[in-house]
């Protein structure tokens, strides 16, 4: 047993949901309890599907456990599909139906439906949501796609969106407009948007994009050894992904890389004079590994920023993030308990969180910017507007919302440091609220307020003590860099084992660190 | 003398044949309580004995709720426990043990059975008596089912209290008992309303902390606040207090009727009760009215839901001139909602449990004007040009009592104003 209060996935049959209702035409008949049909208003609410998922449950309760549950599932299974008499239906138990071991393939192989049903292993007790997806939609595949004859032009499928995926919907406009350009053409779009009857067609196409290995990378592997199809291995988040996957994708497809990057301004605004101030800002990531490996690479060389510390959810990849932080030179933090992850950030007191939902709250609470850039993520992360993170349209977008919390973040300080100038303090009001403004008095005594848990010089580990002068000191320093400040002073200290540190301490540290 | 007992219409619903269903049930399970039981009881803390869905309702359900430091969690049941449940029972001490240790402020700890426990038949009785024994006299355990195989939402609070009835002590006082958990605004405005009516002492359950827990006897009158506290009534009724019989406080009317139940059981005349309650009557009508505009002539629809629906649809037919075409409970107990049923006029199809594809069909063919269901099925009716109010939010909204009344009708209103406003617009899905 383990105590869980926030989990970054969802059971694994919530991932085959995600793969049922990202396609059409296909239907999920899920032996489950009463009450597990809450996973269907994650595609009404968050992702705001104007229809229900495509998921019947057989519901059962109390009274129908034993002979009665293996009844009920095949009325079920016959009803979803005598009312929407899909192409092809997948079946499978939550994890109470695992449980009580009635066997939805079994079952639905007896009743010789005309159509296929497609029966799911998914080890609720062991794995999670993104195995769910990609065994889906691996199993899917399996059983409907065959080796066939080649388009006579160049085409490709792209596979791995689902439904409640972040930024899905956006980034297959943007990958297939690159492919485009290169005069590839898109095959099936899989598994969001597509039937089974696409995916009895995707061997029609010469190579497979995975665009994210969480969900079909199972998919993938199996269709280059059954279909003879290569697939991409570079995700295309970034400036210089998207480059080596535009060369990556030239190469496989046996065309010129073209491209057109007119309206790709990352570059410039990262490079523009106003951007400067990003300089080695210390940011730690963390979300889904494939994410957190583009984002890292962005980070440091498209950014200009300092990678911290990385980490993901999702063990499926631990090995993949492992080997990266090594090339970042950081410690990898693999784990599905968001305290460690708090307990990390709190350790490397970052300036800035690239993370999830959880870690946005946890850069609330510890005041630190935080900008999203995985899932799991609530409505306001399902945008009205086009943002996808993929292609050059993706690092506009990404450098919009890596800067944002950060421009606040200087008006912020900015504020802080003039907050005991008569004009800016904390009553005034914004400056452009005018006639509202009341300033203090010339003479009145700057009020004390209450500094953030962060900045606290509390006396650290190995009983150091701040005095109280380099303590006013440190709170002289803009609040952004003042837990680096404070952490180095300490190292500083310890190695040279001075228990008290004093402004002369502090200076010392200040140019010891110095480069 | 006065009364102020409502109009019956010409017929009632008590003797419609209710319709049952049986099939593909949406709703939540029991353990959705614990969201609002939490906030309710302030040292306690409600651990859910699941499965990884467990937890992921009760994050999906709790939205930003999960972020504040909740006094709830997940013990998440993994492949070693379901190997052998001696095991189990040592991962549970083990993991109740850690917990105590890093919240010493929790007094009262609730064991909450799920699906899986429940199918695994771990003993979670037996576990919370051997826990309190060995967490004696700080923390007390307990236990209750909040699984979607015998619970359906609400029910999940009715288990809860039904398991604290058999702990309340024993007192032979002549008293009022408030059951249910309301917001703390909405108790303190029935508190206060019986208080000037003399009706005293008056107690409630669930209680914000342990050590204001009730006592209960003979001379225990219960004056129940929600409709869906079946067991806990019951288990009340076994200790020897008698449940009072009224509409629940839902509108003016609803209000008056259950106040003024209270009021005969404790003798307080009709100038008393007109004194206290005149002003906030004239304030529920009012209030009531100018929502009353948007709703009246309307047709309504209820899925099922919290067991509300009920006594809302007697709220929303009589005093806001709606018309229920039909009205659908997870349960229906007679005696509960039995005067509810009476008042409410005779017409709309009643209907206990559900087989969802079958009552979409019927709402989709009386195109009603206004849908109450579950946020499954918001969107998907939106779409098709339905107007929806989602029912949790009934819930979780401060909606009883006079002070409420119009907030209520205003809940039902927002829909088909924001329809209205929105009759311009176009554009792809």
């Amino acid at each position: 047993m383990k105590l869980t209060v926030w989990t970054y996935e969802g059971p694994p049959h919530v991932g085959a949901m995600r793969v049922a209702t990202g396609m059409k035409g296909l239907h999920y008949v899920l032996h489950a309890p009463q009450g597990d049909t809450y996973a269907d208003l994650l595609f009404t609410m968050i992702e705001r599907r104007n229809h229900r998922p495509p998921v019947s449950y057989t519901t059962f309760q109390a009274r129908d456990l034993g002979a009665d549950t293996a009844n009920l599932f095949k009325t079920a299974l016959q009803d979803a599909y005598d009312r929407f008499k899909p192409q092809a239906l997948i079946v499978g138990s939550s994890c109470t139906a695992e449980l009580i071991q009635d066997d939805p393939g079994g079952m639905a192989e007896t009743m010789g439906l005309p159509v296929p049903v497609i029966p799911l292993e998914l080890p609720s007790y062991q794995r999670k949501e993104n195995f769910g997806t990609d065994e889906t939609f691996f199993q899917i595949v399996k059983a409907l796609a065959r080796p066939m004859e080649r388009t006579a032009h160049v085409s490709a499928n792209l596979i791995g969106p689902t439904g409640l995926g972040f930024r899905h919907r956006d980034d297959i406009v943007e990958v297939t407009a690159l492919l485009e350009e290169m005069g590839i053409g898109v095959n099936v779009v899989a598994p969001m948007g597509a039937t089974p009857a696409d995916i009895a067609r995707m061997g029609v196409a010469h190579f497979n994009v995975l665009m994210y290995p969480e969900h079909a990378e199972a998919a993938a592997r199996w269709a280059e050894k059954t279909l003879g199809q290569p697939y991409t291995k570079v995700v295309p988040i970034g400036v210089g992904a998207t480059r080596d996957f535009i060369a990556e994708v030239a190469a496989l497809a046996g065309v010129a890389p073209k491209y057109d990057d007119s309206r790709l301004r990352m570059p410039w605004y990262s490079q523009s004079v106003d951007s400067t101030y990003l300089t080695g800002k210390r940011v730690f990531l963390f979300g889904d590994a494939t994410h957190v490996k583009c984002m890292a690479r962005m980070a440091r060389d498209e950014m200009g920023f300092e990678v911290v510390g990385l980490g993901c959810y999702n063990r499926e990849f631990a090995r993949d993030i492992r080997a990266l932080a090594k090339d970042y030179g950081v410690e990898a933090l693999i784990t599905d308990d968001y305290l460690e992850v708090e307990k990390a950030i709190e350790d490397l007191a970052p300036e800035m969180i690239l993370g999830t939902q959880m870690e946005r709250h946890i850069g609330k609470r510890l005041g630190i910017p935080c900008a999203v850039i995985s899932a799991p993520v609530h409505v306001q992360d399902f945008p009205a507007r086009y943002s996808p993170v993929m292609g050059w349209e993706g690092a506009n977008v990404i450098f919009d919302t890596l800067v944002h919390p950060l421009v606040m973040g200087l008006e912020e300080h900015l504020l802080h440091m003039f907050r005991e100038d008569f004009e800016f303090h904390d009553e005034a009001g914004a400056s452009h609220h005018g006639a509202a403004a009341k300033l203090r008095s010339l003479d009145e005594a700057p009020v004390a307020e209450p500094e953030p848990a962060m900045a606290a010089a509390a006396p650290a580990e190995g009983n150091i003590v701040w005095l109280s002068d380099a303590e006013r000191e440190l709170k002289k320093i803009p609040f952004f860099v003042r837990g680096k400040a404070k952490r180095n002073t300490e190292k500083f200290a310890l190695e040279k084992g001075v228990t008290q540190i004093s402004v002369e301490t502090l200076y010392e540290a200040k140019a010891h660190y110095a480069r | 003398m006065k009364d102020f007992a409502p109009q019956l219409p010409a017929a009632g619903c008590r003797n419609t044949p209710v319709l049952k269903e049986r099939g593909q049930r949406e709703v939540f399970c029991g353990l959705t309580g614990i969201i609002w039981l939490h906030r309710k009881m302030q040292d306690a803390f409600f651990l859910v004995v699941g499965s990884r869905t467990c937890a992921h309702l009760l994050q999906s359900a709790a939205g930003v709720m999960i972020f504040a430091e909740p006094r709830f969690g997940t013990a998440i049941l993994e492949e070693k426990d379901l190997a052998g449940l001696a095991c189990a029972n040592e991962e549970l001490d083990r993991e109740v043990d850690r917990l105590l240790a890093r919240r010493p402020d929790i007094r009262q700890l609730f064991l909450v059975g799920s699906c899986p426990s429940e199918v695994i038949k771990l003993d979670l009785h037996r576990a919370a008596e051997r826990l309190t024994q060995r967490h004696a006299p700080h923390v007390r355990v307990l236990n209750y089912s909040g699984s979607g195989i015998e619970t359906t939402f609400t029910e999940g609070e009715d288990a809860c209290l039904a398991a604290m009835v058999p702990t309340l002590p024993d007192t032979d006082e002549r008293q009022l008992l408030l059951v249910g958990a309301l917001p703390d605004v909405v108790e303190d405005q029935a508190l206060g309303l019986l208080r000037d009516m003399g009706v005293a002492p008056v107690r409630c359950l669930p209680a914000h902390r342990a050590a204001e827990t009730p006592g209960i006897g003979a001379n225990t009158v219960v004056a129940l606040t929600q409709p869906f506290l079946n067991e806990t009534a019951a288990f009340l009724e076994r200790r020897g207090a008698r449940i009072l019989a009224a509409p629940f406080p839902f509108g003016e009317e609803g209000t008056t009727a259950w106040l003024w139940t209270i009021a005969q059981e404790f003798g307080v005349d009709a100038d008393t009760f007109a004194r206290v309650t005149d002003a906030p009557r004239a304030r529920a009508r009012k209030a009531i009215a100018a929502a009353a505009e948007t709703l009246r002539g309307k047709s309504l629809f209820f899925f099922p839901d919290s067991q509300l629906e009920i006594p809302l649809a007697r709220f929303l037919t009589r005093e806001c001139g709606m018309t229920a075409v039909e009205v659908g409970a997870p349960f229906i107990n007679k005696q509960i909602v039995g005067p509810d049923l009476d008042l409410l006029a005779e017409g709309p199809v009643i209907a206990e449990g559900q087989d969802v594809d079958l009552q979409l069909d019927r709402c989709r063919a009386a195109r009603p004007d206004l849908t109450v269901c579950g946020l499954g099925l918001a969107n998907p009716l939106e779409s098709e040009g339905m107007a929806t109010k989602w029912a949790i939010e009934l819930v979780f909204t401060p909606v009883h009592l006079y002070e409420q009344a119009g907030d209520l009708a205003g809940l039902f209103a927002r829909p088909l104003r924001r329809r209205a406003l929105l009759s311009g617009l176009e554009g792809a899905a």
